[in-house]
């Protein structure tokens, strides 16, 4: 720290201006790191793919010759033919939809879930604590693919392509994990001085817990949600390929996966594109997640 | 000020001409697995505007639980205050509901935590901390409430507050960081401020100025001062009496020549023989023997009687001795306290 003395006149704060937020501090870090850029730039590219996926490709992902059957790439089928004869790039780029929606959806939903489950257990502990940690216990217990299918196969309606009631089956058997890691990391927050300090200076529950405790839980649920957004995309192709999952003519790269393994000796181009996309939108996640956390912490700054 | 100070003036039978905080007989206990452990055992202090009250003692003697018992921070379970008054200006905080209670304190009452770096919110700049206060209580405009976190941090000395107080917790000094701690306290004028080991966790030099700093800003504003310490030399300074405690009882209360001059417990005495003395160089340093009682089996009778010198079998049988009024204005809890002033 230099002579605090010393003020350039560009470094001299207004002192008539807003206090500057945590976000707004954040944000200020986050405009200066490479890594959130390259990754938020993958992400909108990815939502964009998923919103419009008519401005990437103009072919149209259903119409499939089997003539085509494992061909090489031609024309606007950068990627090739599949085994059906469908162009796979623009089957890759219109699977985005279901892929995102049901990765981005049940991670949020099991966000919401592990948030609220995580920090109600550690803040107010005793018996709400123990009643909520058995719950998320029961859950935890749950084998993954059994109750998948049963919650699957209840939760969808026969008219409709599945989405929904994958998010759902996702979002309830994964938020163990995000509640766990905030239980956690609430029970060692609320023991700070400062949580202390807070309600000797007069605050009220509410203000402690979203104020001064939950800003301060959040790394590792950040860390946990992030990778929970990558095997939620991942399990979908598993649920889909199980015939619980996505049903009828959908298009996701879950699907697209599953079709296409059983070929991977024949012809690997319809197993690796949508394997990339899966891979490249998890990384740019995980990425915008770190130097999201990154920026919240002060001392990394 | 005054005006928003009327804001808070709403606590029922609020009394003036009573005494600025009264703690009568209070216990507090720890329920936990191992049994429960009694670390306040009938304390009892007042406090008057302008008073700095030392509470003097050793880890573990119940100090720092009476602090948070009076500012309403225990953690509870396990801590229970289990009888006992608390009373500011005639009101028994205890029998209050929280949602008052959390109005007494930081506007009537507040403290100071021993670390200060631990005690701010590592992800907040100590502006935006400062200005929560007063948008929270005061209901003031976020450029007000800057406004006034600046001249906060004026007061308490930081150099250039201006700029500082975009700063977070980690990027100031540790005698900083106790500044700026002393501001949050001082942010809603308290009338009663308890320092719990302020000084403990910072260097010699560093601790002077925060004490300098703590008492000009008592005077100016005529706080009741709790200094809560372990530290003899600290007292000796600022403090107007002191109350020493020995498993959670007040055992000694005297204005603060009179206990160095002349201690009126056994435990008050060698607590003053175990300062180093500079003219009794090379020779070897008295200590107390033994250890603190564990706050799940305290002795019968005395406290201090296993490791007291003037023990006799009065000593080791309940009740505990009474708080004798050897002098005036000066209590002591031993039986024998008048061989202990040495008359």
């Amino acid at each position: 720290m230099s002579d605090p003395n010393l003020i350039t006149v560009a470094e001299a704060p207004d002192v008539s201006g807003k206090s500057r937020s945590l976000a707004g501090d954040a944000w200020l870090d986050l405009r200066r790191n490479k890594i959130f850029w390259v990754s938020a730039v993958l992400v909108v590219l990815i939502l964009l793919m998923a919103l419009a996926p008519s401005l990437f490709t103009s072919a149209d992902p259903g119409a499939c010759a089997l003539s085509n059957k494992h061909k090489g790439p031609d024309g606007s089928a950068f990627f090739g033919y599949d085994f059906q004869g469908c162009d796979v790039f623009a089957r890759t780029i219109y699977g985005t939809r279901a892929s995102i929606e049901v990765g981005v959806l049940s991670t949020l939903l099991a966000g919401v879930l592990g948030l609220v489950f995580g920090l109600s257990a550690g803040y107010f502990g005793g018996t709400t604590d123990a009643v909520l940690s058995r719950l998320t216990d029961i859950m935890l217990g749950v084998p993954f693919l059994l109750g998948a299918v049963v919650f699957s196969g209840r939760l969808s309606g026969s008219a409709d392509d599945g989405v929904w009631a994958v998010t759902l089956t996702l979002g309830l058997l994964t938020w163990t994990s995000a509640a766990r890691v905030m239980r956690s990391s609430v029970i060692a927050v609320k023991s700070q001085d400062y949580v202390a300090a807070g309600r000797m200076l007069g605050a009220g529950p509410a203000r402690l817990m979203l104020r001064h405790i939950l800003p301060n839980s959040m790394a590792s649920f950040i860390v946990v949600l992030t990778i929970l957004l990558g095997t939620n995309i991942a399990a979908e192709a598993t649920l889909s390929y199980l015939g619980v999952g996505l049903k009828g003519d959908a298009i996701s790269w879950g699907l697209q996966i599953a079709e296409a393994q059983d070929y991977a000796r024949i012809a690997a181009h319809p197993l690796i594109w949508p394997s990339v996309f899966l891979a490249a939108t998890v990384l740019a996640f995980i990425m915008l997640g770190d130097a999201i956390r990154d920026a919240f912490d002060p001392k990394l700054r | 000020m005054t005006d928003m100070k009327a804001q808070v003036d709403v606590l029922p039978g609020i009394d003036p001409r009573a005494p600025l905080l009264q703690i009568n007989d209070l216990h507090v206990e720890f329920r936990t697995r191992d049994g429960v452990a009694k670390a306040v055992n009938g304390a009892g202090f007042s406090l008057s505007p302008g008073e700095t009250l030392a509470i003097l003692g050793e880890s573990g003697c119940g100090k720092s639980v009476t602090a948070q018992a009076i500012m309403g921070i225990l953690e509870s379970p396990p801590g229970h205050i289990t009888s006992g008054e608390i009373r500011y200006r005639g009101v028994d905080l205890l029998k209050l509901p929280e949602a008052q209670r959390r109005k007494v304190r930081a506007n009537r009452i507040a403290m100071i935590f021993q670390d200060a770096l631990s005690a701010l919110n590592p992800v907040y700049t100590v502006g935006f901390q400062l200005a929560e206060l007063f948008r929270a209580h005061r209901g003031m405009s976020r450029s007000d409430a800057k406004a006034r976190a600046v001249d906060l941090l004026d007061q308490v000395r930081i150099p250039s507050a201006r700029s500082r107080v975009n700063d977070y917790p980690h990027q100031f000094s540790g005698g900083m960081r106790q500044r700026v701690m002393i501001a949050m306290a001082l942010a809603l004028d308290p009338e009663v401020l308890i320092a719990d080991e302020p000084t403990t966790a910072l260097d010699v030099t560093v601790q002077a100025q925060i004490m300098g700093l703590l008492a000009e800003l008592q005077r100016q504003r005529n706080m009741g001062l709790i200094l809560i310490t372990h530290d003899m030399g600290v007292v000796a300074d600022v403090a107007d009496r002191i109350s020493v405690m020995y498993a959670g009882r007040v055992v000694e209360e005297a204005p603060v020549y009179d206990i160095y001059a002349r201690p009126g417990h056994p435990y008050t005495r060698a607590l003053l023989e175990s300062i180093p003395r500079l003219d009794l160089k090379g020779q070897q340093l008295s200590v107390i023997r033994g250890l603190p009682p564990a706050l799940t089996d305290v002795p019968r009778g005395c406290a201090f009687n296993p490791r007291c010198r003037y023990a006799k079998d009065p000593c080791r049988q309940d009740p505990a001795p009474p708080a004798y009024a050897i002098a005036p204005h000066r209590t002591a809890r031993c039986h024998f306290f008048r061989e202990v002033l040495g008359e």
